[in-house]
């Protein structure tokens, strides 16, 4: 009789735990979608702006450049990890660019540039924290697959760690120092 | 946050709302059957209750009512009484805002709030409705005239954490019942002098033992109740609410991981004298900073803080500068 209830104890368990690492491995995939949303509004943006701004911005080619390949690298990207390496490029081009971009008073003038400019930075604004989000949920899932005793579950129905999206080391190497005296772009 | 954790408050918040209407639908009840002694649908003979107590029978279906419209109806009640109307993307800050909300439910991992605006110079907040996905935020123009994106975020963070939490829930029924027991015990008050009382008069020659003396005196606690009901609706505001701030506060920097955005936010809010034109008694504990009284003379203290809605923003400030200071070192 003893036997039975420990057999099924253990059954119960067996269950609530793998339903568990379903449920964070959905969570998972949902928070990786909310940035994937980001990132497609991203690369729809980004022609429209250079075409708006590339009259103005005759001197910044090399930057313009830089934003439209790795706009095209991250949509050709193969697989997750380089698709992450192209998407940090182009977070950086597009973060130069917006900053250069207060560099010419002209383009204050124009009300389609000015609403382009809001829009990707609310996108890029919006990229950062869905991959705070969905870091969060990766530290939560890949916790939960490698501590005693949910491993043992997690290791014999193969689930695998889930990839951090991290952010690119040019990007972590800038002090987040702002010295700018008026109103900062947060 | 882990989701058990909102889970867990979601659960307190619940606790909490019940309890609050149970109050509520008791002191409706109490103030309705001291209307039936003074209007004498019932007389006491005897020590014994003759007679229907129609008002008490009608003050507890409105006290049900009542209730259940401010769960479901209460964001709409809340801002209709503060002139708020939907934010449209018109302006190029407008639209700022809008996308302010969406990066803020972003980072908090909820639903997006719907963006409303009141045309007050007095720059606050305040959130609203009964869950995550029927949640509202509401701006005065005079924050969105003087904050940056920066400020904006610390400020939208703010609310979003009410709504992760479910301060909003029990903020919102606090808002439209303690209006309810405010206008009821007016109504009360303003009876018993015009109609109580000349009742009494004509009455008067009918009164025939010790019992009605007894019913005159539960007529006097009653009328003292309608007196202190609405101050005790306040006391319970201001109780519930000043904790809660301080936890959103830090929840704000938990989103936007730079204490510096709510701390240059309110340190802009403390500059400003105007207190909110639309901000009552009923509705000040909803509000980002308290909007009743202004910032400078913002008091410290025992009593101050047992008769305020808001923590001081002297210590808010403080708090989030120390918050600066230890994350200044790690990033």
């Amino acid at each position: 009789m003893g036997f039975l209830i420990i057999i099924v104890a253990i059954a119960a368990w067996v269950i609530y735990a793998y339903n568990h690492l379903i449920r964070l491995r959905n969570g998972v995939d949902n928070a990786w979608r909310q940035i994937d949303v980001q990132l497609k509004r991203r690369h729809d943006l980004i022609p429209n702006l250079i075409e708006a701004v590339k009259g103005y911005m005759n001197y910044e080619r090399d930057t313009l450049t830089q934003v439209v390949e790795a706009r095209g690298k991250a949509l050709a990207a193969p697989d997750q990890a380089s698709r992450i390496a192209a998407e940090n490029q182009l977070t950086a081009g597009v973060g130069k660019l917006l900053a250069l971009m207060e560099n010419y008073p002209q383009l204050k003038a124009d009300q389609n540039v000015l609403k382009l400019q809001e829009e990707l930075t609310t996108t890029e604004n919006q990229i950062a924290f869905a991959r705070q989000a969905y870091n969060d949920v990766v530290l939560d899932y890949n916790n939960r697959i490698e501590t005693f005793p949910s491993n043992l579950i997690a290791n014999n129905f193969g689930f695998k760690p889930a990839e951090y999206f991290k952010t690119a080391p040019e990007e972590q190497a800038v002090p987040k120092v702002d010295l700018t005296i008026g109103a900062p772009r947060a | 946050m882990a989701a058990s954790d909102f889970r867990a408050l979601e659960a307190k918040n619940r606790r909490q709302t019940a309890v609050l209407v149970a109050v509520f639908v008791v002191l409706y009840g109490t103030l309705g059957f001291g209307l039936d002694l003074v209007m004498r649908n019932i007389v006491v003979v005897n020590g014994q209750f003759f007679g229907f107590p129609i008002v008490t029978v009608f003050a507890l279906v409105i006290a049900v009512i009542q209730s259940y419209a401010s769960f479901y109806r209460g964001a709409s009640l809340v801002l209709l009484s503060v002139h708020a109307r939907p934010l449209e993307p018109d302006t190029p800050q407008h639209q700022m805002v809008i996308d302010v909300i969406n990066e803020m439910a972003i980072a908090a991992r909820l639903p997006v709030p719907k963006p409303y605006v009141m045309d007050d110079p007095s720059p606050n907040a305040f959130a609203t409705g009964r869950d995550p996905t029927h949640s509202v935020i509401c701006v005065t123009q005079g924050l969105i005239d003087e904050m940056d994106r920066e400020e904006l975020q610390g400020v939208i963070g703010h609310e979003m954490s009410h709504i992760a939490d479910y301060d909003i829930r029990t903020m919102m029924m606090i808002a439209v019942l303690a209006g309810g027991i405010a206008m009821l015990s007016d109504f009360l008050y303003r009876w018993m002098f015009w109609g109580g009382f000349g009742m009494r008069g004509r009455g008067g020659g009918s009164r025939d033992s010790g019992d009605n003396q007894a019913g005159a005196l539960i007529a006097l606690a009653v009328f003292i109740l309608a007196l202190v009901a609405p101050v005790f609706a306040q006391l319970l505001a201001m109780a519930v609410s000043r904790e809660r701030e301080y936890l959103a506060d830090a929840s704000s920097v938990e989103f936007t991981r730079n204490p510096r955005a709510l701390l240059r936010a309110l340190e802009q809010i403390a500059k400003t004298e105007s207190p909110l034109k639309a901000g009552t008694a009923g509705t000040a504990h909803l509000f980002m900073v308290n909007p009743r009284e202004s910032a400078k003379d913002d008091g410290e203290g025992f009593f101050a803080n047992l008769f305020s809605t808001h923590p001081p923003l002297k210590q808010r400030i403080a708090r989030l500068r120390a918050m600066l200071g230890s994350a200044g070192a790690t990033s």
